[in-house]
């Protein structure tokens, strides 16, 4: 059983919990992923680190309530516990390998759709305490569903903050507002890193494809183990089947099958509803 | 004379009824059965069936006993070489081991061995009877990574003889195979798996659930950090392997790892659980082992109208032969000497259907079996919703990648000497790791072998 030491409602319908779990606090690495299990007769869900602190021996997680499963973790309350975690899974983020020299001769710009904010957290923070600021776009659909903004800036040279109804910063999408730093604003970066909703990214990869911008998305695939033993992740990668669990979840998103990747996130959304497969 | 007497059949739960349910299908010997199945054993003077079992138990002698009606003797005779009887006798391929050769299997039915196993392990169990000394503690610690077979009977092993072992888990819940792979109607979780944990614990072993060496820990920091005198690594083979056809990606297409997980370790198949699974209203299976038949039992389960396609003929089928029997007897179709070439996606990318080729067997191929060859414009369509491929499966890269000096093979198995012991000093091997995906008494027998040559090691150092 792991404690839920501190739960924060950060928006609607979005929570912020801090779990104790000494070893993966101790492990992890931005970019990396869990895999929780609420209680008994729960479901694994894989949820993105957001934050870990390996001298509390805590873990940061940011739910927000979706589904039948997420809800349940969001009805947890502080001082009681879940059932299960595990971690840290998936890789960790490609530049924590760069020489100082390589860190320093780029300049990052995040893409941070809804959610995402939590998993682009731990790595705008990595880079910052490396020396090196990036700048970060914060996508919401509107104002109040904005998250991690004021937790980004000591870390960030700039942060964008971009809502789809122009309730808070820029109007439009985080494409809209890239295009603006490149085009209008001259902005010049060398890598994108993009994660939030699977949409997102595949239009963000449109688009940075388009001015020749390396970038990489994080994927959030179902899975059911998170070690590579299902084989529910897999994705389309440059024409290989690559699993998300243990050869991502980062890859180059110029190179993922955004539509089949969609496709495959539905798996058992039509199922839930019609009943589900069951036996007794 | 003895070999007059017909092999007793076991009870088995009705076919139309046992599809409806995730009940064990074989209800096993009752005492007088298990006599009378007994007495036909000759107790031979040099008996095959021993040399035949991969950890040489004393089939004879534990029958003998059990046609006296001494259980107790005969269950302490199984427990000196198996910490798993209960597993084997109902997982173990008995026809090609220790049944394959009884002498009476020449002109009629071999000793049911496997049923007798299990009727005496599962006698011990219900009569709390157990073998549970243990010498003093002796202050050594062992790291053991892994809870299936080789793992829970290296973990027993070295308990026993006073080493201060934990076992760690990957998943949430411990058995490895014993609890993801193989399904509650051939091998029941919560009286059977749930024992062979509770043994191990009562011996003190510690059992740490949700920790992933290779991420969590790695096998260095065990040593170095932890301060464990030596490490088992009994991490199976879990890998799923794919067929690399065109729709591989559709949805609807899933190995059995996948399917079975689900169902197993998830208890998707139960309303109660929270879990989805899908089986759809036909689903295909394609491969012959024993993972096969219960992907396709288990979809047949769930509703489903299952066939099970594989490339050679029955007699090739590497399943045990009785989990081909009760898939027959529950309604599964085997679509023999057919190979798939693609899978058919509807207009929203869901499988439609999957492509297959018709095949004959040529000659023999590397493994001794004669090899499909395809016959020419023999393609044909098996409408579908669920493709399920259960191809074999190979060891998981997340230890091997992460441990300095640890050497691995071609296909990706650790590399080991006949003891168990890798080419790293202190690192121990054995089970699926090893050799890709075999059998639950060969990983019993690797996880044995291990703990003594840990013994020795440890000794010597």
């Amino acid at each position: 059983m792991y404690k839920i030491e501190t739960k924060k409602n950060i928006a609607e319908n979005i929570f912020r919990m801090d779990v104790v779990a000494p070893y993966i606090a101790k492990s992890a690495l931005p970019g990396q992923f869990v895999i929780v299990r609420t209680h008994e007769h729960g479901e694994r869900i894989p949820l993105t680190i957001c934050d870990f602190d390996k001298n509390k021996g805590i873990v940061t997680l940011v739910i927000q309530v979706l589904g039948a499963s997420s809800k349940k973790i969001c009805e947890i309350n502080q001082g009681e516990c879940i059932s299960d975690i595990t971690g840290p899974l998936g890789n960790p983020s490609e530049f924590i390998n760069f020489s100082d020299e390589q860190l320093n001769s780029k300049k990052f710009l995040f893409i941070a759709g809804g959610l995402g904010s939590a998993p682009v957290y731990p790595q705008v923070k990595w880079l910052s305490i490396h020396n090196v600021k990036p700048d970060v776009i914060i996508g919401a659909k509107t104002g109040n569903m904005m998250i991690f903004e004021n937790e980004m800036k000591p870390f960030a040279e700039n942060v964008f903050p971009a809502t789809d109804d122009g309730s808070y910063g820029f109007k439009g999408l985080v494409t809209d507002m890239l295009e603006d730093l490149i085009i209008n604003q001259k902005k010049k970066y060398d890598e994108i890193i993009a994660i939030g909703p699977m949409i997102m990214m595949k239009f963000v990869s449109l688009a940075t494809k388009k001015h020749g911008l390396k970038t990489t998305v994080s994927l959030n695939s179902i899975m059911v183990d998170g070690t590579g033993m299902c084989g529910a992740c897999r994705v389309n990668v440059g024409g290989k089947i690559k699993f998300t669990c243990v050869d991502g979840p980062e890859f180059d998103g110029h190179l993922v099958d955004f539509d089949e990747a969609l496709r495959r996130q539905i798996m058992y959304k039509n199922h839930e509803q019609q009943a589900n497969c069951k036996c007794m | 004379m003895a070999n007059k007497i017909p092999r007793v059949h076991a009870r088995e739960q009705d076919a139309k009824k046992r599809i409806t349910n995730f009940d064990e299908v074989c209800y096993g010997y009752s005492a007088d059965e298990a006599m009378l199945e007994a007495s036909r054993c000759l107790n031979c003077k040099n008996p095959r069936c021993i040399n035949d079992c991969p950890v040489n138990i004393d089939i004879p002698g534990f029958i003998l006993q059990i046609a006296k009606n001494s259980f107790a003797k005969a269950a302490e005779i199984v427990a000196q070489y198996s910490s798993l009887p209960a597993v084997c006798g109902r997982v173990c391929p008995q026809e090609t081991q220790c049944e394959g050769s009884c002498i009476l299997g020449v002109k009629n039915e071999p000793v049911a061995i496997g049923k007798l196993e299990r009727f005496i392990a599962d006698w011990a169990r219900e009569n709390n009877l157990n073998f549970l000394d243990k010498s003093p503690c002796n202050g050594k610690r062992i790291a053991v990574i892994g809870s299936g077979p080789a793992g829970l009977t290296c973990a027993y092993d070295l308990a026993k003889i006073g080493y201060e072992v934990t076992v760690f888990e990957a998943l949430h819940e411990t058995g490895g195979v014993l609890a993801y792979g193989i399904p509650e109607f051939r091998l029941p979780k919560k009286t059977v798996v749930a024992h062979e944990i509770e043994n191990l614990k009562k011996i003190g072993a510690q059992i740490e659930t949700n920790i992933i060496i290779g991420r969590t820990l790695t096998v260095d920091q065990l040593l170095d950090e932890e301060k464990f005198d030596a490490v088992f690594i009994g991490t199976g083979a879990g890998l799923p392997k794919f067929m690399n056809i065109k729709g591989e990606n559709l949805n609807g297409v899933m190995s059995a790892n996948e399917f079975l997980t689900r169902a197993n370790l998830m208890k998707a198949f139960d309303r109660n659980y929270d879990t989805p699974i899908y089986a759809g209203k036909k689903a295909v299976v394609v491969g012959g082992g024993n993972v096969a038949m219960d992907a396709a039992r288990t979809a047949l389960r769930l509703g489903s109208d299952v066939t099970v396609v594989y490339r050679r003929t029955e007699v090739e089928l590497p399943a045990r032969r009785e989990e081909v029997i009760h898939a027959k007897e529950e309604g599964i179709n085997f679509n023999m000497l057919t190979n798939p070439v693609e899978i058919i996606e509807d207009e929203k990318g869901w499988v439609k259907a999957i492509r297959c080729v018709r095949c004959k067997l040529g000659e023999p191929d590397s493994s001794g079996r004669r090899s499909p060859v395809v016959i020419p414009d023999s393609e044909f369509d098996i409408e579908t919703d669920v493709v399920i491929m259960a191809l074999g499966t190979s060891p998981n890269p997340l230890i091997s990648s992460t441990t300095k000096g640890l050497q691995i093979n071609k296909h990706k198995c650790i590399m080991v000497d006949d003891h168990g012991q890798t080419s790293r000093a202190g690192v121990f091997a054995g089970g699926d790791v090893t050799t890709g995906a075999a059998t639950v008494i060969l990983a019993m027998g690797a996880g044995r072998k291990a703990a003594k040559a840990i013994d020795k090691y440890l000794n010597q150092v």
